[in-house]
């Protein structure tokens, strides 16, 4: 970026947990030394509220539930040169997504007065609304993904997007693998790194919070789950969970869910 | 006792021998149980290693148990082989630093100075290791990092006495008895192990331990144990050789068979001992000035493996696996004048969906036109 003045960067919020925000707070220290070479415009879990206008970077948490969202990101999308999504709700519509498939009337299962909570039928990713540069997957992301794109983005390069699976990186670290070894069912063949094989390495098999890695081969997992001895309905929940609307995990979810198994 | 000949080590001393190595100034790795598996980890002494424990191995599938012994070593292996401590899953190559005014400059990195020395080693892995030494040291740029952990490197074998289902090290000839490329090699038997040297290192070594000479039977009772241990292993590669056809039937209908179990996880290749491929990326400081150049392990498995711009050459996982083996059993005689198979059998236990390349290769080696 060219321009002499300091490049203005801006972290908002849709329809989330505010998690990806705690993460890119977490960065600490990295976090003031940022400070000092960007404006941050509007950052509220930081404290700066700012408008949001004439924005070089923003980055997007959240998905898109309401028409008030609708109307942010669009608005958003035309004072920002780079828009980044960040976490599974701005990139694939979230843990809230799950209402995408229900069929019931959730919203008076889930609150006393449903007259007072306006939201859309469905909660769908930024990338439904508008054009999106970079999409930085994860529950939460974590800060340094964050701060490596800004590094790419300050310099005029292209921010090296991860492309590997859990597996490859869970090796990288030594874990051994949790469903060879215990017989705990684990997304990681099947999903996107970026979290450094977290759950692997406190004995939890991954739930996928990083969405589909490339070339997904979920057929023969959820087969390998229902020999680890989950029912249908399990393997339909590990799928539809945190990114139930990614495409892959949609698909595979929906085939071992009771309406849509052809049996 | 003569000098390089077979020393007797009671399992009583083996503390001896993890104060000789540490007066020799070296580091004891090996073998302990960790959460339910055996990995490859810093000793403090003989009470750090396996005792007692055997694994149970299947395509897909690793479990430990009790063994009703007082055994070191009657298991097979884990999911690490040498690899991880000579060509690291992780290293910063080097720094290239920017001044506002002046021109860029690069630092080159080193690993950190450790002399390991490694107590368990197999015969799989030490034939694995020989070929590793081939492609990171034998060409005209040796690798520096692998050179420098390689240099600093003590090996202690042991002749494998409980190979595990997926082994067939008996079948591509590098197992189960360790007979060239280590310091030391023990034999395992219940009352303690025999000891044999296998360089100069290794002749000292024994030297200092002083031990006395194995009681009559020793021996005989060590060869017969791994006669056994190659006997009873349930998996071999098909006789003969096969790499032509193998490599000369891309469009085998049998590929497609093994795609569809094949998660492309890579996992095969990871834990394989031989496998060598990295890829490697920059960490650009935010400051702008400054950037680490890091390699890490990558696998035929992924995309980027084969991305050529603006595409990778190999996009699904027919012709991911196809490259894999083809390689593995095929090309890499071209390369090493060897398979690049050592017959460990990690690829099989370690895979998440149980693929077991010893069933498939022969239907792979079928004519598929029935001819």
């Amino acid at each position: 970026m060219t321009t002499s003045r300091k490049p203005r960067i801006a972290v908002v919020k849709l329809a989330s947990c505010d998690g990806c925000q705690l993460a890119f707070l977490g960065l600490g220290e990295k976090l003031l030394e940022l400070a000092s070479q960007v404006e941050i415009v509007h950052f509220a879990e930081a404290g700066p509220l700012g408008a949001l206008t004439d924005l070089d970077i923003t980055f997007i948490e959240g998905s898109v539930s309401t028409r008030e969202d609708q109307d942010t990101v669009h608005s958003v999308r035309r004072q920002s040169r780079f828009l980044v999504t960040i976490g599974a709700c701005a990139t694939s519509g979230g843990i809230q997504a799950l209402r995408n498939l229900s069929a019931g009337n959730l919203l008076s299962s889930v609150y006393p007065s449903p007259e007072y909570v306006d939201f859309l039928a469905h909660s769908t990713p930024v990338s439904s609304e508008v054009g999106v540069d970079l999409e930085l997957w994860g529950c939460p992301v974590n800060g340094t993904q964050i701060l490596t794109a800004i590094a790419s983005l300050l310099f005029g390069a292209a921010p090296a997007a991860e492309r590997d699976k859990v597996c490859l990186e869970c090796k990288r670290r030594q874990i051994p693998c949790v469903m060879v070894a215990k017989g705990i069912p684990c997304l990681g063949p099947v999903t996107l790194t970026g979290c450094g094989a977290l759950c692997p390495s406190f004995d939890r098999g991954c739930y996928g919070c990083y969405g589909p890695s490339e070339n997904p081969e979920t057929p023969s997992l959820a087969r390998r789950f229902a020999g680890l001895g989950l029912l249908p309905d399990d393997i339909a929940r590990r799928f539809l969970f945190v990114n139930s609307q990614a495409p892959a995990f949609l698909a595979e979810g929906r085939r071992w869910t009771k309406e849509d198994r052809h049996e | 006792m003569p000098e390089g000949s077979q020393g007797f080590l009671k399992r009583e001393r083996l503390q001896d021998l993890f104060d000789l190595l540490v007066r020799f100034g070296f580091e004891p790795v090996g073998p302990r149980v960790q959460d339910g598996i055996i990995v490859y980890a810093p000793l403090s002494g003989p009470e750090d290693l396996p005792w007692g424990v055997r694994d149970l191995q299947d395509p897909g599938s690793y479990r430990i148990e009790p063994d009703l012994g007082e055994r070191n070593f009657s298991w097979a292996n884990g999911p690490q082989a040498l690899k991880p401590f000579l060509f690291a899953p992780r290293d910063t190559l080097w720094e290239s630093r920017r001044d506002i005014s002046g021109p860029l400059s690069f630092s080159p990195l080193s690993p950190p100075n450790r002399r390991l020395a490694v107590i368990g080693v197999r015969s799989c892995d030490l034939a694995a290791l020989s070929l590793q030494d081939r492609h990171f040291l034998k060409g005209p740029f040796p690798d520096p990092f692998y050179k420098a952990r390689r240099q600093d490197l003590l090996l202690i074998a042991v002749d494998c006495s409980h190979p595990a289902r997926t082994c067939f090290c008996a079948s591509t000839g590098d197992g189960p008895e360790a007979r060239s490329g280590f310091d030391l090699a023990l034999g395992e038997l219940d009352e303690g192990f025999l000891v044999r040297p296998g360089s100069d290192l290794g002749r000292t070594l024994l030297r200092e331990l002083s031990l006395a000479p194995p009681a009559p039977g020793m021996e005989e009772r060590l060869t017969a144990q791994t006669d056994h241990a190659a006997s009873v292993q349930e998996r071999h590669l098909p006789p003969g050789e096969f790499r032509h056809d193998l490599v000369s039937r891309p469009d085998h209908p049998h590929w497609a068979q093994i795609a569809a179990r094949c998660l492309s996880c890579g996992n095969c290749t990871a834990v394989c001992p031989t496998c060598f491929c990295f890829s490697e990326r920059e960490e650009p400081a935010l400051d702008g000035h400054h950037s680490l150049h890091v390699r890490e392990w990558d696998s035929c498995f992924t995309a980027g493996h084969s991305y050529l711009h603006p595409a990778p050459l190999r996009e699904d996982t027919r012709v991911r696996y196809r490259q894999w083996l083809t390689h593995k059993l095929g090309t890499w005689h071209d390369q090493y004048g060897r398979s690049g198979c050592v017959g460990c059998g990690r690829c099989l236990t370690w895979c998440p969906v149980g693929i077991d390349f010893t069933d498939d290769l022969p239907r792979l080696l079928e004519d598929p036109d029935g001819g």
